[in-house]
């Protein structure tokens, strides 16, 4: 009987870049810079690691297909390297390729990384889709990121009656937070401060989505050398920052093609969290977890994420927000580090950056963003379009706790 | 008896003010000022004269059995493809049968005619049954000519048969001159034009009676026989001229829609005639002809059964769905009459996969979807694994028509972000109100004006224009139900 990955994994290391347009920055340095920060947070040497994996999702610019990128910029010693690609939570992938070894008992040590170059395209805003000469060109409309996600306020104020200055307001209160977060984190890509006012009053991206809803495009690399609580003791390591749930959930058509879904939510995100609480033991999330780093690419899918993670209650997020639930000094915490929102997004770095942070805080390690005493962290990703989507859940804890 | 058993006609939604393209370029030519009265149609960006045909046709067939239609003659001279059958992109969007004749009418502005009298011909020989003939046009002309004010894209369709005849076909007479006023030559975007005066004096004024005074001299009757006279022209004045030299009073002319709607080229003659039958009682007595490279004239008589046909949008109900606009620089854009930048994102241009098109010819064209015949899901794309959750069951799907199902608006944005001509491009989730939902373009709307649970209909449109490679690549929209 399977038992799931609780306290099987612990994290050894981590590192992660500073994030942003990193002009001056190919994705090898990104790598190494991210890498090499880890391995001496771990207090290991390359050679200690058995075998890796590496997420990088857009083929359109970045380093290009296999696992060879990662294998040769940071000059692994030919052991078994596995590229994973699943949309934005292509990150997580990877991390959760990296502690499912460990945890089979195949590897002892093993690593995860994920690196994006984003801003080598020529334009704002994520690299056109690679449709290539598939059926999807021929008949599903030129989307953006943004138009894919901004569906969700029209649904969402529709589906509960919520006059959209209002869900503009609350979706303001979002980037808001994100912004006063970010401002006091030095590796986060943008870090200035903004006003409710100011976000309200941005230009549109896609309706009823403004500049300030959206997050930034940005460069960067983030890793994680993981091992068995074992192996971690046996080194000396104390406050040990354990697995306690890798949950991936993906979509298969029923949303964009079956009759039963109103547009508002995530169907991925509300399964892969009950299933990520029955695995780390949480019962009651809005009480239990203490911080949360979720997949903000757009104010309107935290809004929504929330609700699919069952911290607010159906309808009730626009609420919760706009008290300040979720604010740095709020009952829960979320994007504490500035989120997707000002750290920024490489996506195939992104959801081990959500770890990084989480591992900070556990550690005690967050500086001038720390948290009193967290205890069960959550990270989320979504990935592909609110309709088709991979949402990926990860909670990590204090070992034993 | 045979003849036309329905008809329908499309004209696209904008309407582009002749005043406002003589305020931008009036400059250049000042005696365009004399045709600048009233507005011209023109498509919108996602318009051609294939889906402009294809509305006419879908109009056309409303309350028809379009499984008995065996034959598509398609009349243009601006067709998108010049070696790809335009009438077989027509019958797939329609979703018509595969052992149908089909066949392109081309290379002048008289094809719409002759489409039609070939249509007519095939019926009376007996080969075809029910034979749909459409005609549409979208012609280009260089800013700042009177052509730029005259012409207006539009198109008409007719059904002809032997059963349920509303307007009996009781001859036709033909003359075919090289008469050359204007060509057009392969790979060219614009007419080379004659003097006006030869053309008006030479051609109009002696072709376009030759074919009619022929017509009524083999059918052995006069203008007295005859209640509405329908031939296009150019020129008002020769309109009048002509119509009166043939012996018709100014009542019996059918009026060109020059203020309305503009010259719709090969199509014309059926955009009139279309307009005409949307009027006509019992009885009537049309003569219509088509002029270009000699003149063709045809002969009908309105039966009791046009009282019978099911309502439809016709060209009334077109010229009635109007947005009229003063952006004469968006009309130069929408026809790629001027270099526009749709940004960087709008520059990956992968081929379209002819085989896939192939494929998958019923789903992308014809949007036919699958209903399973096990728990009654209708669903697109057509899968083997069906899409309800409860259901999943394999290999129970039967195709299923999605083109005239009605939908509403789920959800849906205007994003500026995503490459458009025309933006914000506006999309959404479509929910069919019998069952069935996809990701869909919308089309002939503004943002302000979409909700959440706004009526729409399907409309088959322009989906890609990979212009390196010369190809259009069409799928359907969803537009706002009128």
């Amino acid at each position: 009987m399977a038992t799931g990955i609780r306290d099987k994994v612990v994290i050894l290391g981590m590192g992660c870049t500073k994030f942003g347009e990193r002009w001056d920055t190919g994705p090898e340095q990104l790598m190494v810079e991210a890498f090499e920060e880890a391995l001496k947070d771990a207090g290991v040497e390359r050679k200690q690691i058995q075998a890796a994996w590496f997420g990088s999702a857009m083929d359109e610019v970045n380093v290009g297909k296999s696992a060879v990128p990662l294998s040769m910029g940071v000059r692994l010693p030919e052991i078994p390297v596995t590229r994973v690609e699943n949309f934005c939570a292509t990150g997580t992938e990877a991390f959760r390729g990296a502690c499912y070894a460990v945890a089979a008992g195949v590897y002892d040590i093993t690593l995860a990384l994920g690196c994006e170059k984003l801003k080598d395209t020529g334009y704002g805003g994520l690299p056109g889709t690679n449709t290539g000469a598939t059926r999807t060109a021929q008949w599903l409309p030129a989307t953006s990121a943004p138009g894919t996600f901004a569906q969700l306020a029209s649904a969402y104020a529709a589906k509960y009656k919520v006059p959209m200055e209002d869900l503009k307001r609350a979706m303001a209160q979002v980037s808001v937070k994100s912004h006063a977060n970010g401002s006091i984190n030095p590796k986060a890509h943008l870090r200035k401060k903004v006003s409710i006012e100011e976000v309200m009053a941005a230009p549109l991206i896609a309706y009823p989505l403004g500049l300030f809803d959206c997050c930034g495009v940005s460069d960067g690399s983030a890793c994680a050398i993981v091992t068995t609580p074992e192996i971690a003791k046996a080194m000396g390591k104390k406050d040990l920052v354990s697995v306690k749930s890798l949950q991936i959930a993906v979509s298969n058509g029923a949303e964009v093609g079956y009759n039963n879904w109103d547009g508002d939510h995530f169907v991925t995100t509300a399964k892969a969290s009950k299933r990520a609480y029955e695995e780390a033991g949480v019962r009651n999330p809005r009480e239990e977890i203490s911080m949360m780093e979720v997949h903000d690419c757009f104010s309107i899918t935290e809004l929504v994420t929330m609700e699919d993670l069952y911290i607010s209650d159906r309808g009730g997020a626009v609420k919760d927000i706009l008290e300040g639930f979720y604010n740095a000094d709020g009952k829960v915490p979320c994007q504490i580090d500035g989120g997707l929102k000002c750290f920024g997004h490489p996506i195939g770095a992104s959801g081990l950056r959500m770890l990084y942070e989480m591992y900070l805080q556990l550690q005690g390690r967050a500086g001038q963003r720390q948290l009193p005493n967290p205890r069960h962290g959550l990270t989320h990703n979504l990935g592909g379009m609110p309709y088709q989507n991979v949402c990926s859940i990860s909670i990590v804890g204090r070992y034993g706790d | 008896m045979i003849g036309i058993t329905s008809f329908g006609g499309y004209i696209p939604r904008l309407r582009l003010s002749r005043k406002s393209v003589f305020q931008h370029i009036g400059w250049l030519n000042p005696a365009t000022g004399a045709v600048s009265q009233g507005e011209r149609s023109m498509c919108n960006w996602d318009e051609d004269s294939i889906t402009m045909a294809v509305a006419a046709a879908r109009d056309c067939l409303v309350g028809k059995d379009k499984g008995g239609v065996d034959g598509v003659y398609l009349a243009s001279t601006t067709l998108p493809f010049s070696d790809r059958l335009g009438a077989g992109v027509v019958a797939t969007a329609l979703n018509l049968r595969d052992d149908i004749h089909t066949a392109d009418i081309t290379s002048s502005q008289r094809s719409g005619i002759s489409a039609l009298i070939a249509g007519l011909r095939a019926v009376k020989s007996g080969e075809g049954k029910n034979v749909l003939v459409a005609a549409a046009e979208k012609r280009e002309a260089r800013c700042g000519t009177n052509y730029e004010m005259l012409f207006g894209d539009g198109a008409a369709s007719v059904l002809l048969g032997d059963e349920d005849v509303v307007a009996e076909f009781k001859g036709s007479y033909s003359v075919s001159h090289d008469f050359v006023d204007h060509y057009r030559g392969q790979n060219e975007q614009f007419d080379h034009t004659w003097e006006e005066r030869w053309t008006r004096d030479e051609g109009y004024a002696k072709i376009a009676p030759q074919a009619i005074k022929g017509l009524m001299a083999k059918l052995g009757i006069t203008m007295a026989e005859v209640d509405k006279l329908i031939f296009p022209c150019l020129f008002k004045r020769e309109h009048a001229a002509i119509a009166k030299a043939v012996g018709a009073t100014p009542d019996k002319v059918v009026d060109n829609l020059h203020e309305v709607c503009g010259e719709t080229g090969s199509a014309h003659p059926l955009v009139m005639l279309v307009a005409t039958l949307e009027a006509a009682r019992p009885g009537e007595r049309i003569l219509v002809a088509g002029y270009g490279q000699g003149s063709e004239a045809l002969y009908f008589q309105v039966t009791d059964r046009i009282q019978g046909l099911a309502r439809r949008t016709g060209i009334h109900g077109s010229l009635a769905n109007k947005e009229a606009t003063d952006n004469y620089i968006k009309y130069l854009a929408f026809r790629s009459l001027i270099p526009t930048d749709l940004g960087g994102r709008a520059e990956v241009a992968h081929p379209t996969a002819l085989s896939i098109l192939w494929r998958d010819r019923k789903m992308i064209l014809g949007l036919v979807g699958g209903k399973c015949q096990k728990c009654g899901t209708p669903q697109f794309p057509k899968a083997d694994v069906c899409v309800n959750p409860e259901c999943n069951a394999v290999y129970t799907q039967v195709d299923y028509e999605f083109a005239e199902e009605p939908a509403i608006v789920k959800t849906f944005t205007g994003d500026m972000l995503a490459a458009s001509i025309d933006p914000p491009n506006i999309y959404g989730l479509i929910q069919f109100e019998a069952g069935g939902r996809f990701m869909a373009d919308f089309t002939d709307c503004r943002l302000a004006e979409v909700k959440v649970g706004m009526p729409m209909r399907m409309t088959f449109r322009k989906h890609l224009d990979d212009k390196g490679r010369g190809f259009t690549g069409y799928f359907w929209k969803a537009a706002p139900r009128v």
